[in-house]
C-alpha cells in the first residue's frame, strides 16, 4: 500500500506546521521523517494517520483519497512516543484491543495475539500489566498492538525516544528485521539522525514545515541538497565567501565552481566535514589556511583537533585518524596549514550580504 | 522516608499547641454533637427510638422520599458530571474557562437562594408557571422540584472530582484506542471508564451524601408538607419545632449513620484512587528507563 501526500499545508494559529508538503512512499518501504523539533515531522505523521486533518492538500492510500476519512476507518497502526498502553489491561488485552473493537471472534483474537507475542518475543507475559514491563518491552507491546489488525500502513512517532541508548539500539535492529519480515509500508518520526540512517530505506529531512531533501541515507550523505541538510547532519565546518565567473572564493581558498558563471559576485556558503579537512605542517601547494591548534580532543576512534585561523577569525574542527595524529605530533599552539579535500558550495538565493 | 529533624521545623511547643487546638476544635464541633445525636436518640430507650422511627408515618415517608430523591439526583448528576468533565478535560473551546467557573456556582450560592431561583422559574407566578399549569405538570411543592433543587446544589461534586483526574490521566490512551478503531461507546466503556472508575465512585458517594443532607434549597421549593414533600433533614427540623426531641434525634441518627457509611466508603475509594494514580505515575516515570 503506497502513501501519497499531496501539497499538504497545516497551520496551528499563526504557526505554519506544514507548508505545501508533497511526498510519495512506495509500498513496503520503511521511511524516516527526520528533523529538529518544530520542523513539522510529527504533524506530517499525524496527518498521514488521520489524527490530524490538513488545512489544504490530500492524502492517498494507494489510489484511494482518505483525506476526509477518520483515523478509525483508515486501518493504520500507530505507535505512540510514550506507548499509550492501556494501563488497566493485560498485555494480551492490549494487543487484542484492535480486533476486539472490530468484533472479531474470541478464537481468532487469541490466535493472532499469541502469534504476535511470538513475533515480539514476549511469550509468557500475556497476563502482565504494562506497569510490570520494562520500557523496551512496553514499546514492543505497543508495536504488536498496532500490528494486530493487519494495518495497511504502520506509523511510529519517535518510537525509541524514551528508551535508554542500549535498548534503543537493540530495538532499532529489531524493527529493521521485523520490517524485512512483514513488509508493511512504514513511516517513523525521529530527531536522531543515526536512527534514521541506520533503520530507514529512505530518509526525509524536514525543516520549518518543508521537506529539505528526500533520499537514501547514502544519497543524503554524499549529496546534501541544501545548506540546512549539510548543517543538520553535523560535524561540518562552515566557510563564507563569494562565487563569481565559475570560481568560488572562500578566504584564501579558491576553487572551481562551474555551476555559477555570472559576472556578478554572489554570497556563498561552503561546507566541509571535519574528516574532509587535512592538516599539514608545511604548505604543499594546495589551497590552504594558516591556523593555530587550540585544542586536541582524543575521542574514541578519531582525534578531534580544534584550530583557529587568525586571518579569517574562523574556528575549525578537524578529524584525524590515530595514525595521522601520531605522525603529525600536534600540540596546542602549533602553526599548521589546513586544506580541504572536498567542499560543498551553496550559492545564496538573495543578493544581499 | 528518612527520619531526621529538619532545620525549618517548628519548635515542639508550637507543634503541640497547633495539634491540640485542632483536636479540640474537631472534638467540640464534630465529635461531641455526633455522639450527642445518638445519646439523645436513645435517651428514652431503644423502644421509644424505634417507635419514633417506625410508627410515625410522616417520618417513614420522609425516609422513603430521601432515599428516592437522592439516587435520582445522583444519577442525573452522574450524566451531567461526566459530560461536563469530558468537555472541560478533553476539548479546547471558546467559553471553556467560563464553563469551568459556572460549574462551581452552586457551591458559591446559598442553597436558600437556589430554592428561591427555582421558585421564580417553576412557581405558580413564575417564569414557566402558566405553561406548567396548562400541561398539568407539578414541580414546585412536589418531588420533581426536590430532585431539581438537589441536582442543582450537588452538581459540582462529580464534575469537580473528575476534571483533575481526567486531566492528570491525559488523553493518550483514548487517542490510541481511536487509532485502533474504537468507537465512542467502546472507547468510554473499555478505556476511559476503567481508568476513572474509583474517582467516579468517590464522586458519586460524596454527591449522594450532599444530596441526602440537602436542606436549604429543598426547604424553599418543597413547601415542607408533612407526609408529602418532607425529606429527612426537613423532618428533623419539623420534629424539633414540635418539641419531639427523641423523634428529631432518631431521624438525625439515621442521617448520621448514612453519613458514617459514606465516610467509610469515601476513605476506601480515596485510597484506591491514590493507588491508581501512583501506578500511572510509576508507568510514566519508568517510561524512560528499563
Amino acid at each position: 500500500m503506497s502513501i501519497t501526500v499531496r501539497q499538504v499545508t497545516k497551520r496551528f494559529g499563526a504557526f505554519t506546521a506544514l507548508n505545501d508538503v508533497s511526498l510519495e512512499v512506495p509500498p513496503g518501504e520503511l521511511l524516516a521523517l527526520l528533523g529538529p523539533s518544530g520542523s513539522g515531522k510529527t504533524t506530517l505523521l499525524r496527518i498521514i494517520s488521520g489524527l490530524e486533518i490538513p488545512d489544504t492538500g490530500s492524502i492517498l492510500y494507494q489510489d484511494e483519497d482518505v483525506t476526509a476519512s477518520a483515523v478509525r476507518e483508515r486501518n493504520v497502526g500507530f505507535v505512540f512516543q510514550h506507548y499509550a498502553l492501556f494501563r488497566h489491561m493485560t498485555v494480551f488485552d492490549n494487543i487484542g484491543f484492535g480486533l476486539k473493537v472490530r468484533g472479531r471472534p474470541k478464537g481468532e483474537i487469541r490466535d493472532r495475539v499469541m502469534q504476535l507475542l511470538r513475533l515480539i518475543q514476549l511469550e509468557g507475559l500475556e497476563r502482565s500489566l504494562p506497569s510490570q514491563l520494562s520500557g523496551g518491552q512496553r514499546q514492543r507491546v505497543a508495536l504488536a498492538r498496532a500490528l494486530a489488525a493487519e494495518p495497511k500502513v504502520l506509523l511510529l512517532d519517535e518510537p525509541f525516544g524514551a528508551l535508554d541508548a542500549k535498548v534503543r539500539n537493540e530495538l532499532r535492529q529489531w524493527l529493521r528485521r521485523l520490517h524485512d519480515e512483514i513488509h508493511v509500508t512504514s513511516v517513523f518520526v525521529t530527531h536522531d539522525q543515526e536512527e534514521a540512517f541506520e533503520v530507514a530505506d529512505r530518509v526525509v529531512i524536514m525543516s520549518q514545515g518543508r521537506i529539505e531533501q528526500v533520499g537514501t541515507p547514502g544519497e543524503i550523505f554524499e549529496h546534501p541538497a541544501t545548506p540546512f541538510v549539510m548543517d543538520f547532519l553535523g560535524n561540518v565546518n562552515v566557510f563564507h565567501g563569494h562565487v563569481q565567473r565559475g570560481r568560488a572564493r572562500l578566504g584564501n581558498i579558491e576553487l572551481a565552481y562551474p555551476e555559477y558563471q555570472d559576472e556578478k559576485s554572489r554570497a556563498a556558503t561552503a561546507f566541509v566535514r571535519s574528516h574532509e579537512l587535512e592538516i599539514l605542517k608545511t604548505k604543499n601547494g594546495r589551497p590552504s589556511l594558516e591556523a593555530r591548534v587550540t585544542h586536541v580532543n582524543v575521542a574514541r576512534s578519531v582525534v578531534k583537533v580544534r584550530v583557529f585561523a587568525d586571518a579569517f577569525s574562523i574556528a575549525l574542527t578537524v578529524d584525524l585518524s590515530w595514525d595521522r595524529f601520531t605522525e603529525l605530533q600536534l600540540a596546542p599552539g602549533d602553526l599548521v596549514h589546513v586544506s580541504p579535500r572536498q567542499m560543498r558550495v551553496f550559492v545564496q538565493e538573495q543578493e544581499n550580504s | 522516608m528518612a527520619n531526621y529533624v529538619r532545620a525549618h521545623e517548628d519548635p515542639p511547643a508550637v507543634r503541640l499547641a497547633l495539634i491540640l487546638s485542632a483536636v479540640a476544635i474537631m472534638g467540640f464541633v464534630v465529635v461531641v454533637p455526633l455522639v450527642n445525636v445518638f445519646v439523645g436518640a436513645f435517651a428514652e430507650g431503644f423502644g421509644t427510638y424505634w417507635k419514633n422511627l417506625a410508627d410515625d408515618p410522616d417520618t417513614l415517608h420522609s425516609i422513603k422520599l430521601t432515599l428516592m430523591v437522592a439516587p435520582v439526583a445522583v444519577f442525573l448528576n452522574l450524566i451531567f458530571g461526566l459530560a461536563a468533565a469530558w468537555a472541560i478535560a478533553r476539548f479546547r473551546f471558546p467559553g471553556r474557562a467560563l464553563l469551568t467557573a459556572i460549574i462551581d456556582m452552586p457551591f458559591a450560592v446559598s442553597p436558600v437562594v437556589v430554592g428561591l431561583f427555582l421558585l421564580l422559574i417553576f412557581g405558580r407566578q413564575g417564569f414557566l408557571g402558566t405553561w406548567l399549569r396548562e400541561h398539568d405538570i407539578q414541580i414546585v411543592f412536589a418531588w420533581p422540584g426536590l430532585v431539581i433543587a438537589t441536582c442543582f446544589v450537588t452538581f459540582p461534586v462529580i464534575a469537580r472530582e473528575l476534571i483533575p483526574l481526567m486531566e492528570e490521566l491525559g488523553s493518550e490512551e483514548e487517542v490510541a484506542a481511536v487509532s485502533l478503531g474504537a468507537r465512542g461507546w467502546q472507547l468510554f466503556r473499555l478505556v476511559t471508564l476503567p481508568n476513572i472508575k474509583w474517582g467516579l465512585l468517590y464522586g458519586l458517594i460524596l454527591c449522594n451524601a450532599r444530596a441526602m443532607g440537602e436542606f436549604g434549597a429543598v426547604f424553599v421549593i418543597s413547601g415542607h408538607i408533612a407526609g408529602k414533600t418532607d425529606t429527612m433533614p426537613l423532618r428533623v427540623e419539623k420534629l424539633f419545632q414540635e418539641y419531639n426531641m427523641v423523634g428529631a434525634y432518631a431521624v438525625s441518627s439515621v442521617l448520621a449513620m448514612l453519613a458514617l457509611v459514606t465516610l467509610f466508603l469515601k476513605s476506601v475509594l480515596e485510597w484506591k484512587t491514590r493507588q491508581d494514580l501512583a501506578a500511572s505515575e510509576r508507568l510514566r516515570a519508568e517510561g524512560g528507563a528499563t
